[in-house]
């Protein structure tokens, strides 16, 4: 599994990929042999159907939402750089990781990045609000079929009203980040990747 | 009298309370045990028959009969004694800040004892292992395993069992080993009695921390959710640990031979110690869980099926020698989720009162006990001994966890902390069970020495440590427990949780997000199906906590109104549910019949004056009575006509046809007496209908909005309607 696997990818990859994600080396090989476990098609890049597959995920209320955050903006296949930007976002944040260059920009696994990620969740149409609709629609997908509309309304109305300053019945994204600022997101939002 | 002295002493006005069961209990205080309580009936008999004989001529007008009450009399002093002495802990300001409450109550303790002690010159009675074992502890463990904060607990589980088990084992053995090592070091013929196995089952009892004890000091602190977890999960989980241990140490102490084979067994039995204590909690909490499904009916004796079916949980596991801790609590955990879907709000309410009130009392009268119980004539006492097993046992303590941390804290997210640390190990106090588990211990010579060390070791740690640890959390700054609850945040992190457990399914790592994900899925799929009550099945947790939090509000909000006196609560849009519709036609079948009866009278003058009508059917004339619509007044009439047995056909009949005015006031009037201010719905009477179709609802919809205002500004006056219909909805929500 591991020679037929890693033959596929070449070393400036893996340090490409190192170096946009944060990602070991061998983290980088055993996340490839995964791809490469799900990509039925053999066609070097993931469909939503090879997501659907995965059988948890299936009964994960959230699952649709999750399988589309990992396909950029209207496309239908990921590669394997886009499944590492995505899952680069969970990787634990540590305490010694100095970025050498100052001009490489965030890491992708910082707070904020992480809370972007969660946000998006929310937000489908990418308009940086997260409005009524959207929420009920990720109260629906969450709660089940056997709540009232009414009432997952005034949920989502209650939920909107604690966190809006600004008035708009919309919750935006640093109203978000301001929500969720007592939670460990960094710790909640993230995965041990085997080393 | 020793009494009146204590009396001119004391100024403090409540400690005179604590004196009042002092007169009593003096004279009287002997440990009720279910003996006596047959011996005194016969006794009672006798004396009966004695006074008959001694005092023939003269009638007993009144008499004192103690032996005939004296046990549960005394029981309930003794409660009472140790309430009171909460009360007046809690009454005073100051103390509170310095000592915990188990400080007190043990102090109080030893005043009673000693107080017995000097007036009767025998010791006080000891607190009997079996009493400890089977009533007063259970309540406490109930009590922690009902409110324990679920997710909290597990996600740490791991750590806690870490520092639970092995914590207590590495206590044991180090301790043990010391002691036994001390015994043969120091010169002497003062511990040459005890044997390794003695120093072991020492060991293994007097590291059994206490959540009791913990529990009354950390309560007070306030710390964060973690430390408290892990604080007080390890508490409950090395209870058993330490048991199984001492009962190994004495089986191996009487045992004249002993083999490796039998550690071995030895190891099993922890094992099948704590297993099966969780499988019997397991199924106990599971049957209550489906008992209480079908309390619908009988809601008054719900909570004392959750109450008998732990109770029942524990005894079964003390009779299978298994460990009472572990079941109890998982018992506790297991059924309360299904438990709270499924009674009342007023039976959730009693069980988490009764609860609190039972472990309060049990705490408060386990401390006394110990109080009590140290005034004893059989003290021995060896400085050597003593303060050793004072530092050991700190020492010990340090060391596991600093060990068991550094190798947790590879596997962990997030690292416990050094401060965090420090307080786990410091916050570990001794209590009630060493103080029992010693006593239970075979008789050997130097059995005495032990009483007294571990006694001298559990007021060490209650009032050193118990006193001294909350300073030391305000200066090590630990963080403390965050109050919020809010609604928003508990979605953002349910999302959270469903994100992380997705992502783990991506990557294929079996984490913990993953199991709970396919739990949750298992439990809403086939455990609430069997236990939850069908018509409580859709809530999710989620609805629950907005629920909780709409009726935090609403109380919140009558307090404030209560406060300020204006009574200006916003008129929210509320949608009318079947059982209040079906209210609605009751009241409105028979106010109609009755204006339609008045109305017969009206049938040949135009005249008709409002105060003649029934004033739940006023309208303002000016605004809406047109001309036009005098009309409609003999409407009504054939309303009497047409009146029909079923109220909702004849709306129907009225609402198909909207042409006539004669509408538009059969409407106006049910506008008026439906829409009050308190429940202005957008859409009026097209509500009240569900049945008739959305073709109905478009063109009433404006006109009776129209309606709706006017009558708004008229029911202002008419006190009556709305107040009988807001006092049917009132009803209808207290039946909820």
């Amino acid at each position: 599994m591991g020679s037929r696997a890693s033959s596929l990818l070449r070393e400036e990859d893996i340090e490409e990929i190192k170096k946009e994600t944060g990602f070991s080396h061998s983290q980088i090989t055993r996340l490839y042999s995964r791809f490469h476990s799900l990509d039925k098609g053999e066609n070097g890049a993931l469909s939503r159907e090879d997501f659907q597959r995965i059988p948890e995920l299936a009964i994960n209320p959230l699952g649709d939402r999750i399988i589309n955050a990992f396909f950029p903006e209207g496309e239908d296949q990921v590669n394997f750089r886009g499944f590492m930007r995505t899952l680069a976002h969970f990787r634990p944040v540590e305490d010694n990781e100095k970025n050498k260059d100052p001009d490489a920009g965030e890491p992708l696994n910082s707070r904020n990045n992480k809370l972007l990620f969660a946000f998006r969740l929310y937000d489908l149409d990418r308009d940086d609000k997260i409005s009524r609709d959207e929420l009920l629609q990720v109260l629906r997908m969450m709660v089940g079929v056997n709540i009232s509309d009414e009432q997952l309304g005034s949920i989502a109305d209650r939920t909107i009203q604690e966190a809006d300053t600004n008035g708009d019945s919309c919750i935006s994204f640093s109203e978000f980040i301001k929500a969720l600022e007592k939670v460990d997101v960094e710790q909640k939002m993230s995965i041990r990747f085997l080393h | 009298m020793w009494s009146t002295k204590v009396l001119r002493g004391l100024r403090h006005p409540s400690v005179l309370l604590l004196l009042i069961p002092f007169l009593a209990v003096g004279p009287a205080g002997t440990l009720p045990s279910p003996s006596p309580s047959n011996f005194s009936s016969s006794e009672e008999g006798d004396s009966n028959v004695h006074a008959s004989d001694k005092h023939p001529e003269t009638f007993q007008v009144f008499t004192v009969d103690y032996s005939h009450v004296q046990v549960p009399f005394e029981i309930a002093l003794w409660i009472m004694l140790a309430s009171l002495a909460k009360l007046a802990f809690h009454w005073s300001s100051r103390l509170p800040a310095i000592m915990p409450e188990s400080c007190l109550l043990i102090m109080v303790g030893l005043l009673v004892g000693g107080a017995i002690y000097g007036v009767r010159n025998t010791p006080p009675p000891t607190l009997s292992a079996d009493v400890f074992f089977l009533f007063l502890l259970p309540p406490i463990i109930l009590d922690a395993g009902y409110f324990l904060p679920g997710r909290v607990f597990f996600e740490n589980l791991g750590t806690i069992m870490l520092y639970a088990m092995p914590g207590t084992l590495w206590n044991t053995l180090g301790i043990g080993f010391s002691l036994y090592g001390l015994c043969l070091v120091v010169p002497g013929e003062a511990l040459k009695e005890l044997s390794l196995f003695h120093c072991l089952q020492f060991g293994s009892l007097i590291s059994a921390v206490d959540p009791v004890a913990v529990l009354s000091v950390f309560e007070e602190m306030h710390v964060n959710e973690q430390l408290h977890i892990l604080v007080f999960g390890e508490s409950l989980l090395n209870d058993a640990t330490a048991l199984v241990l001492y009962r190994l140490f004495e089986s191996f102490l009487r045992m004249p031979t002993l083999t490796g084979f039998d550690v071995l067994l030895g190891a099993f039995e922890v094992l099948a110690v704590g297993t099966g204590g969780v499988l019997v909690g397991i199924f106990f909490g599971l049957v209550a869980a489906l008992v209480t499904r079908f309390t619908a009916r009988a809601q008054v004796i719900a909570p004392l099926f959750v109450f008998l079916f732990s109770y029942l949980c524990y005894l079964t596991s003390e009779m299978l020698h298994i460990s009472g801790f572990f079941a109890i609590m998982t018992c506790a955990v297991s059924m309360k989720q299904y438990v709270e879907a499924n009674i009342s709000e007023k039976s959730h309410t009693t069980i988490k009162y009764f609860l609190k009130m039972w472990s309060s009392v049990s705490e408060t009268l386990i401390f006394i006990f110990l109080g009590v119980s140290t005034i004893q004539d059989e003290h021995m006492w060896n400085w050597p001994f003593v303060t050793c097993t004072l530092l050991l046992c700190l020492l010990w303590r340090a060391m596991g966890v600093l060990i068991l941390t550094a190798c947790i804290n590879r596997v962990r997210h997030n690292h416990v902390t050094f401060r965090d640390q420090f307080i786990i190990a410091y916050g570990g106090l001794r209590g009630a069970i060493c103080f029992s588990l010693v006593f239970l211990m075979d008789d050997f010579p130097l059995k005495k020495l032990l009483i007294t060390t571990t006694i001298t070791e559990v007021l060490f740690t209650v009032f050193v440590q118990g006193m001294t640890i909350k300073p030391l959390v305000e200066l090590l700054e630990v963080s403390k427990k965050s109050e919020e609850c809010s609604l928003g945040l508990e979605i953002h992190c349910r999302v959270l949780d469903h994100l992380i457990a997705g992502i783990e399914e991506v990557v294929g790592y079996s984490g913990q997000h993953h199991w709970k994900e396919k739990f949750d899925h298992f439990n809403t799929k086939y455990l609430r199906k069997i236990l939850v009550r069908p018509d409580k099945r859709p809530k999710s947790s989620l609805v629950r906590l907005y629920q909780k939090l709409e009726r935090r509000d609403q109380r919140r909000e009558e307090e404030r109104k209560d406060e300020e006196g204006v009574a200006e609560s916003p008129q929210t849009p509320r949608v009318l549910l079947p059982e209040e519709m079906n209210s609605i036609r009751k009241i409105l079948a028979n106010n109609l019949h009755n204006f339609n009866r008045r109305c017969s009278t009206l049938e040949y003058g135009a005249t008709y004056s409002r105060h003649r009508l029934n004033p739940e059917f006023l309208m303002d004339r000016n605004t809406t009575v047109t001309p036009a619509s005098h009309h409609p007044l003999y409407r009504p009439v054939s309303l009497a006509d047409h009146m029909r047995p079923t109220l909702s056909t004849q709306w129907e009949h009225e609402y198909e046809d909207r042409d006539s005015n004669g509408r538009r006031l059969s409407q106006s009037l049910t506008a008026c007496n439906t829409t009050d201010g308190a429940l202005s719905s957008p859409n009026g009477p097209a509500e009240l209908h569900p049945d008739t179709g959305t073709d109905d609802s478009a063109a009433p919809g404006s006109s009776s909005q129209d309606q709706e205002q006017n009558c708004r500004r008229s029911t202002s006056t008419t006190s009556r309607g709305p107040k009988k219909l807001s006092f049917v909805f009132e009803n209808e929500k207290n039946r909820k």
